[in-house]
């Protein structure tokens, strides 16, 4: 049992600073698989990023040609073939889930692959050290020259001053990119050349410029560990099946130096495969040691592992002592049992179906919603009004949504009280019995409907009423009900 | 700064040298940067003072080096908006009454501003929704006293009715009981006359050939012969279902004895010319407008 401490006899740590100081990492260059596919994707990524604004998508005379793009002023949304309008904002609801979910499939999987390769921070900030290798060496050139901070020389200097402006150029450009994505893209780049654009498009690129600088450049690792929520998400997310990159203490322990363990090896003694080389460590871009166990900083970027691999084939040893694995695994193997691998559970079955059954409902939604349609408001006051022979009328504010790309004549019938005629403020129809009027292309409008109908004094008091619009070309039908009243 | 001599042995601090009951207050100074703050406030507000407007005067106040005022700016902002409207306003001042319910952008604003200033001007009266009152027309209905079509609408808004304007609707119903013109049993016999007109159940044992009669000898002149109305004189349809003032007897009696004569105000000159025009527009799209 523990004894109580006196408060008195408590030990504060008053001297010790408010917050710990940043430890600068600094990456070693490494080669093998898991390098080559974080090559790819960040290629691919900043590629898609880049570039998909200036992709063309050809939806006719008056409207924007641009593939991707997000017309605030109109308040459209445009992705290829598919048009938004404000009021559907719920397709980004379902886009979201569905990318919560394959986050959480991937997860189950295959660790956090999207921290590892497909997060942002980490794609510019690998970006960001590229560069920084490539100007001021690897490693230990880089620790070197940071350390004789103190004597500046011309050379360092023009180093540092080319490393941030070329940072400075891919800040610019990544904000740069973004505006391109809410005004069309050539005519914008053509503004911001020559300083034309307007004063909303420099500043956001200026306060991207400063993001991507601020956190490509400067804070790298530190958003991983102590800005971002999603490492301590993630923790819950995961299950023992799931592969995460892993050092395998099974075959490391007990680590020991080279020369030792062929020594151990052969008086017929144990020796780990880990010969201690801190590569791993070395290659870390957030700085860790993947040897002490899943942790909250790592990443999974799995460039200890291509580390490892590299040394591991140069003595001549089996590689992937660090790869994707789990407990399971190494407990397996040293119960002398061979691994399992369980990709296919009910966690990752469910996770499918989920997304599955999103996206069904998704494209079910986005296949058969409505190009044309119809709201409709009573008037209020007055609710109705009688006229000198007796008849009644009631006026609705019809609001018509074309969402197609050309102008459509729409038919108006209403369905209510017994010989209802009905007319549209402004518009003489020739069909006096069923205005027709023509609505113009990926807009609204909204007409005055005076709905007249002969109706006895002790007629009921309200009776439904039914606005159908009918495109005469296609044949389209919407409708909207409301009521018809009686004063 | 006062020197605290004064020393709490209990808790090793100074005292402020206040004492109530024995009890001392202790000397607890403020940060250094809250004082700080708090004399760059002072200073502050010294700086507004001279900036702004800050202290009353016997007639006025100070204006401060800014000039600044609120209702200025409001102002500024009323320029702006009619700066903005100004286009607008003169395309709707243009465009002749027929050609913008024929234009779907004119008839939205001026549906849009016809709203607005009837709802400012006309509602007091009319209602907000222009359903109306007793004796105050209802807009919404096909029933016109000085007429329905979009030029008659402007005209009655320009120039009003008996609103002491030179080009304004005149014509009056005459207090046939108060003038001594008709007797109460004549004035009951015609109220019943008339209300068999639009096909309203009469009195008991009411003489149909007297009140047609009476009717015929005072009425027809301006509710012409068969009870139409007469929308020059601004006399009432008297066949059809709206009144008003009200159907029942009681009330045509009075009206038949008092006489009515409802004021309608001109707004020419106190609107401008298309706003007018796009008050007629709106009433006229309300529903009843011919």
């Amino acid at each position: 049992m523990n004894k109580p401490v006196l408060p008195t006899e408590m030990e504060y740590d008053d001297n010790g600073p408010l917050y710990v100081a940043q430890k600068k990492v600094y990456p070693q260059s490494v080669s093998g698989t898991f390098r080559r596919i974080k090559w790819g994707l960040m290629a691919f990524c900043l590629g898609v990023y880049y570039l998909l604004p200036f992709v063309r998508w050809n939806r006719g005379l008056g409207a924007p040609s641009q593939a991707v793009l997000i017309d605030l002023p109109n308040s459209r949304f445009y992705f290829f073939f598919i048009e938004l309008w404000p009021q559907e904002v719920y397709y980004f609801t379902g886009l979201l889930i569905v990318a919560a979910l394959t986050l959480f499939l991937m997860n189950s999987m295959g660790g956090r692959i999207w921290c590892g390769y497909l997060c942002p921070q980490t794609v510019w900030t690998d970006l960001f050290y590229a560069v920084e290798r490539l100007i001021e060496g690897d490693r230990r050139e880089r620790m070197r020259k940071d350390a004789a901070r103190g004597t500046l020389k011309l050379e360092r200097f023009a180093e540092i001053t080319l490393k941030h402006s070329i940072w400075l150029m891919i800040a610019w450009w990544t904000g740069g990119a973004w505006v391109l994505y809410f005004n069309d893209a050539p005519t914008l780049v053509k503004q911001l050349v020559t300083f034309q654009a307007p004063m909303l498009a420099y500043i956001w690129i200026g306060i991207l410029t400063a993001t991507t600088y601020v956190l490509a450049g400067f804070l790298r690792e530190q958003v991983c560990v102590y800005m971002c929520p999603w490492p301590r998400i993630q923790a819950a997310l995961t299950d023992e099946w799931a592969l995460n990159v892993t050092y395998k203490y099974d075959r490391g322990e007990k680590r020991t130096s080279l020369k030792k363990a062929i020594e151990l090896r052969a008086h017929g003694e144990t020796a780990g495969d880990c010969i201690d080389c801190y590569q791993c460590v070395a290659v870390c871009p957030t700085g860790i040691d993947i040897r002490n166990g899943p942790q909250l900083d790592c990443i999974q970027c799995g460039l200890c592992i291509d580390a490892c691999d590299t040394v591991m084939k140069k003595i001549g040893r089996e590689t992937r002592l660090i790869g994707y694995d789990n407990d399971i695994n190494i407990h397996r193997r040293q119960a002398g049992k061979p691994p399992v691998y369980r990709l296919v559970r009910p966690r990752t079955i469910v996770y499918s179906a989920m997304i599955a059954a999103v996206g069904a409902v998704m494209l079910y939604a986005m296949l058969t919603r409505s190009l044309l349609d119809v709201n409709v408001l009573h008037d209020r006051n007055p609710v109705a009004v009688r006229l000198s022979d007796g008849s009644v009328r009631n006026a609705f504010t019809v609001r018509l949504l074309n969402k197609r790309g050309f102008d459509r004549v729409i038919a108006i019938d209403v369905d209510g009280p017994a010989n209802v005629t009905v007319h549209v403020v402004g518009v003489d129809s020739v069909t006096p019995d069923r205005p027709m009027i023509i609505l113009a292309r990926d807009t609204t409008t909204e007409l005055r409907v005076l709905v007249t109908a002969p109706l006895e004094e002790n007629a009921e008091k309200s009776i439904p009423v039914k606005f159908r619009v009918t495109d005469i070309g296609l044949g389209e039908v919407a409708s909207a009900t409301d009521h018809f009243v009686t004063p | 700064m006062t020197e605290h001599s004064d020393f709490d042995q209990i808790s090793g601090r100074t005292t402020t040298g206040h004492e109530w009951d024995g009890i001392k207050e202790l000397n607890t100074p403020l940060p250094r940067w809250w004082v700080i703050t708090f004399y760059l406030c002072i200073v502050w507000a010294f700086g507004y003072w001279i900036v702004y407007p800050a202290w009353p005067l016997v007639s006025g106040y100070t204006s401060g080096v800014l000039h600044y005022s609120s209702r200025a700016d409001l102002a500024v902002e009323l320029a702006n908006l009619e700066k903005i409207r100004g286009d607008k306003m003169v395309a709707l001042g243009a465009a002749s009454l027929a050609d913008i319910e024929k234009d779907p952008a004119l008839l939205a604003l001026a549906r849009a501003r016809g709203k607005t200033v009837f709802g400012d001007n006309c509602a007091p009266c009319h209602g907000s929704g222009a359903a109306g009152a007793k004796g105050f027309p209802n807009l919404n209905d096909d029933d016109w006293l000085w007429g329905g079509t979009l030029e008659q609408i402007m005209q009655t808004i320009q120039f009003g009715a008996r609103s002491g304007h030179a080009k304004s609707h005149e014509g009056q119903m005459l207090a046939f009981g108060k003038d001594g013109t008709l007797k109460k049993e004549e004035i009951v016999t015609v109220a019943n006359y008339v209300r068999s007109l639009s096909g309203l159940p009469t009195r008991p044992g009411y003489d149909a050939a007297a009140g047609a009669k009476i009717f015929a000898d005072n009425c027809t002149v301006c509710h012409g012969d068969a009870g139409k109305g007469n929308q020059e004189v601004g006399a009432p349809n008297l066949t059809d279902k709206i009144w008003l003032y009200g159907s029942d007897e009681a009330t045509i009696i009075e009206t038949v004895t008092n006489g009515r004569a409802g004021v309608m105000p001109a707004w020419v000159g106190r609107l401008d010319p298309s706003t007018i025009k796009a008050m007629a527009v709106y009433v006229h799209s309300l529903g009843g407008g011919k």
